[in-house]
């Protein structure tokens, strides 16, 4: 039971981890002052809530391998139990649970916008359902993290009918981030393992039932955008149980390039 | 050298009297579709709204939302308003000579003359 929900939660940091540092690459490339401080304020978000989250793992191995007994960190180096550092700074690709969906590659607004627009639709609705976690903890940061999620969910919908009920040229760019993101979005109603052991205790969510409410709530953006809800049926899966593509390599370079180099550094 | 230094003005003073005109800001000119707005915050409730800044933006929505991601970072305010600034009519600083000069030296239309008993004088 311990290791599922350690799991699970790693699960939830690694989304808005990952996810954050995407969004932080537009740091000082926005197309606008205020796009670009809008876009860096999530990320800022998503880190945010990614540290409750690994802070919470991190506690609850320790106290695990208290239980065990085992005076071993499971993640090697020099550092006593695992910290929320550790976790985010330490950790091999295989070993990050994040979705798919989050490790894509910016290329452009329209992208980075509908890439942001799935993932929080999909967040929304599952912070509402986690808050009624029985884990304390896991609800707790559920119902703080929600406010965040809502701000997101509106500044990312608006921006995909402004794109999408745009120019000719927005319009097109949407349809080609349509194209590239949606094989990413069938994965997180997938659930795996850990996430139905989480579920089936009541601790997390059966996210196999927010498929519909996102799609529809996906329709409408859409209609209003002017957007064709697509009809392709392959997904890509694999994320959520460690097998990425190649985008997160990348990722993690920067991410733990630092401390990697010079383990135990500090600011 | 006095046309490197361009002084802006709020509001919508015309530009031959040094008021501000909408630039284009990037590439084409494709941006210069995008009002100016005036960002008005108040951080308390029950105080005034005050003047924060500008910012661009295409419509009121998207102004709000860009006033609360540039100008509520660290909780200066809990109420926002946003007026394009083409609606906000400035009284022209070249002519404050004429406008506010004249009251400088009118002394009897301050309360200054009465004698105020010790009790109340803090008034």
């Amino acid at each position: 039971m311990n290791q599922s929900l350690i799991d699970y939660t790693l699960h939830l940091a690694d989304n808005s981890l990952i996810l954050g540092q995407r969004n932080s690459e537009w740091c000082g490339h926005g197309p606008v002052l205020e796009q670009d401080i809008a876009i860096t304020n999530i990320s800022l978000d998503l880190i945010g809530q990614a540290r409750n989250f690994y802070q919470y793992a991190a506690q609850l191995i320790n106290d695990s391998q208290k239980k065990q007994g085992s005076q071993v960190s499971p993640l090697g180096g020099d550092l006593e139990g695992a910290s929320e550092d550790s976790l985010a700074y330490l950790r091999k690709e295989r070993e990050f649970k994040n979705c798919l969906l989050v490790e894509q590659p910016n290329v452009d607004w329209a992208q980075t916008i509908l890439r942001q627009f799935f993932f929080s639709q999909y967040q929304h609705l599952l912070l509402q359902e986690l808050q009624n976690s029985k884990d304390e903890q896991l609800a707790a940061i559920a119902e703080k993290s929600l406010k965040e999620v809502t701000y997101h969910l509106r500044w990312s919908s608006e921006w995909v009918i402004r794109l999408g009920d745009g120019t000719e040229e927005s319009h097109q760019r949407m349809l080609n981030a349509i194209d590239e993101l949606w094989r990413y979005t069938g994965e997180i109603f997938e659930p795996v393992s850990y996430e139905r052991q989480a579920a089936n205790e009541k601790i997390g969510v059966d996210v196999s039932k927010l498929k519909e409410p996102w799609e529809n709530k996906v329709k409408d953006v859409f209609t209003e955008a002017t957007l064709l809800f697509p009809v392709k049926t392959f997904m890509q899966t694999g994320g959520k149980e460690g097998k990425h593509t190649e985008n997160l390599g990348y990722i993690l370079t920067e991410l733990q390039y630092m401390q990697r180099a010079y383990p135990g550094c500090e600011w | 050298m006095k046309n490197y230094i361009r002084k802006f003005y709020y509001g919508d003073i015309p530009e031959e009297k040094g008021g501000f005109h909408n630039t284009p800001l990037g590439d084409g000119g494709k941006q210069s579709d995008w009002p100016l707005w005036e960002v008005f915050i108040r951080s308390k409730q029950g105080l005034d709204h005050k003047h924060v800044g500008s910012l661009h933006a295409t419509d009121a929505q998207m102004a709000i939302e860009n006033a609360r991601d540039v100008y509520t970072r660290r909780m200066e305010g809990v109420s926002i308003w946003v007026v394009e600034s083409k609606y906000i009519h400035a009284s022209n600083p070249e002519e404050a000579g004429e406008l506010f000069e004249p009251a400088e030296d009118k002394i009897y239309r301050h309360p200054t003359f009465y004698q105020l008993p010790d009790e109340v004088n803090q008034m």
